[in-house]
């Protein structure tokens, strides 16, 4: 029986021969941890008496959640942080620098095949190049700065496979959520979710992240794409890099193959308060919102700015309604300004905030107020996520976002085709 | 050897990280005790308060989906919680929770036949819980044997100090 690429990953990363189920013991690539999860695992390094990390080019510290602080006591970790990367030698990007899981691909730390783990549930997304990347917590972080593994149970891989032509105004965000709203919040609890067919080899990296950052949501342990030409040309013309293909085997033992054909796909909407609870477009249609927040890991990127700027252009914000924007980094922030995409955002009556994860973690920038209604492009919805456990969010696409910034309620963005 | 008894505590399915430790708190401080006053705040605010020492969270499926953050499971323990029985857990909060000594259990049935407020007792070793109050036993599934021996040395920091290196090499 042939392997998955999760599996082949792993027995790289193990030094043997695994397959799904196994617990195997695997050689870490690369770490990141960021301003909510880092401190925690600083604290626990040291009460293990660690001193010297095993690796410092290997781990990534961000500071992303609450950038710039908002209180003395967010300060107080945020320096903790800055003096454990100076202590150990290890790179920091401090305020501004972007959301982590878009700085790890940027700044080059992630390659087709590697094993990373992060200290956030969204490390899922490097994924998107053909990494195994997968979330834990803050003390095995500490274990990990330490020795430089970890354990992992294989996961089995359910296969993904997505099909069809999809419609124009319907974008990776939508299929994303369609899928969950199939698949359930725990419908690939302890899984890999590797995706594929014709619309996903399509897809460019941005998508491809879109798609492997929500995996969580449904439960998994990691998203894939099998790497490919795409992939390639993403690290040749952004590093310089040369990387291979890497592939499932033919007979590869997949838990499952489901199959999604988004031919004629509207574009979906999470309503509140679970990321399962999805409905395309037209059973939400207008309902009023006071905030939209365009931005996060799953879709602060170039090409989502570009595709709001495509409706906003020359249109106005709806009185009433606040609308943040959040590039997800500052080589995001860089090429919106150079293409002239801020400069629509701010025409249009937008508020751009600096790079970060924005108000997605509901700690600073834009809060939300008890019975306040959010439509937001980031990955969860659930009660009290960005504020008052009495506000709603409504999850969507950029498109979907940008056209309802011009109405004040939710509208379908192929009504400004 | 691991054995915790107390009152039961029901929540529903998909409890998230978000509830059980909002972000407005955990971003500003690792304190546990400071956490703990938060404990479950985004479905009861008064949960710190009404919890006892070893007091058991009896969930549904998928309990602590979500962030990965610590915070959650830390300021449960910190609460007083002695131990969680869910019908399944989300993965990295299931790692979490070992790795901070809080005990977790995945039954079923455990779910299926208690009540708020029954007397429940676990015992990790045995792989056993009883509900005092029902006068009634249910086998669950054993922990792999180096996740036990992480929780009996009451987690990865005590664990590590204990014995000079990881249980997994």
């Amino acid at each position: 029986m042939g392997k998955t690429i999760v599996e082949k990953i792993l027995s790289r990363a193990s030094g043997r021969d695994v397959n799904a189920d196994d617990i195997v013991v695997a050689e870490v690539d690369a770490a990141m941890a960021h301003d909510g999860t880092a401190p925690l695992a600083i604290e626990a390094f040291r009460e293990m008496g660690g001193k010297k990390v095993w690796d410092p080019n290997r781990i990534i510290l961000v500071i992303d959640h609450i950038a710039p602080s908002a209180s003395e006591g967010t300060s107080s970790l945020h320096v903790m942080m800055r003096e454990f990367s100076r202590e150990q030698g290890i790179k920091l990007y401090d305020v501004g620098s972007g959301i982590c899981h878009q700085l790890m691909l940027e700044g080059s730390h992630v390659r087709p095949g590697a094993v990373v783990v992060g200290a956030d549930s969204h490390t899922c997304t490097y994924g998107a190049v053909g990494a195994f990347s997968t979330g834990i917590g803050s003390t095995e972080m500490a274990a990990v700065f330490i020795s430089g593994r970890l354990w992992f149970r294989v996961p089995r891989t359910l296969k993904f496979y997505i099909e069809g032509r999809l419609p124009d105004f319907v974008t990776p965000k939508d299929i994303i959520l369609y899928i969950l709203g199939k698949v359930g919040a725990d419908g690939a609890n302890y899984r890999a979710i590797e995706f594929g067919g014709p619309v996903v080899e399509q897809m460019g990296v941005s998508g491809r992240m879109t798609l492997c950052n929500m995996v969580v949501e449904m439960g998994a342990k990691a998203g894939i794409v099998e790497p490919d030409e795409k992939t390639s040309a993403y690290f040749r013309e952004d590093f310089g890099v040369e990387v291979g293909a890497m592939r499932s085997d033919d007979d590869a033992a997949y838990e499952d193959v489901l199959k999604f054909d988004v031919s004629g796909l509207e574009p979906q909407i999470a309503c509140p308060s679970s990321v399962d609870n999805v409905k395309p477009i037209s059973e939400v249609e207008g309902v009023e919102v006071d905030q939209i927040f365009l931005g996060s890991c799953t879709n602060g990127r170039l090409e989502d700015l570009r595709q709001a700027a495509e409706i906003l252009r020359g249109a106005e914000v709806k009185d009433g309604v606040r609308v943040l924007i959040v590039p997800a980094s500052r080589r995001v922030y860089l090429q919106a300004l150079k293409e002239g995409l801020i400069e629509v955002f701010l025409r249009a009556g937008c508020t751009v905030c600096n790079p970060g994860c924005g108000p997605c973690p509901g700690g600073h920038m834009g809060v939300l107020a008890p019975g306040e209604v959010c439509l937001s492009t980031s990955n969860r919805n659930f009660v009290g996520r960005m504020g008052s456990t009495k506000a709603k969010i409504y999850l969507a696409s950029p498109l979907t976002a940008a056209a309802s910034a011009i109405t004040g309620r939710i509208t379908d963005p192929r009504d400004f085709g | 050897m691991i054995r915790v008894s107390g009152r039961a505590w029901k929540y529903g399915d998909d409890v998230s990280t978000d509830l059980i430790m909002p972000g407005k708190y955990k971003f500003k401080t690792i304190d546990p005790s400071e956490l703990a006053k938060h404990a479950m705040e985004g479905i009861d605010p008064e949960f710190s308060k009404k919890v006892r020492e070893g007091d058991i969270v009896v969930a549904g499926w998928n309990f602590g989906c979500g962030s990965s953050r610590e915070q959650a499971p830390l300021a449960l323990k910190h609460a007083g919680v002695g131990a969680i029985i869910a019908k399944s857990f989300a993965r990295i909060f299931f790692r979490n929770s070992i790795n901070v000594g809080l005990p977790i259990v995945e039954s079923q049935n455990v779910f299926d036949e208690t009540d708020e407020g029954d007397i429940l007792e676990v015992d990790l070793d045995e792989g056993l819980v009883r509900n005092l109050s029902k006068n009634k036993s249910f086998a669950v599934k054993p922990l792999p044997g180096f996740l036990l021996r992480i929780l009996q040395d009451g987690g990865l920091v005590e664990h590590f100090k204990k014995r000079g290196k990881f249980e997994w090499g």
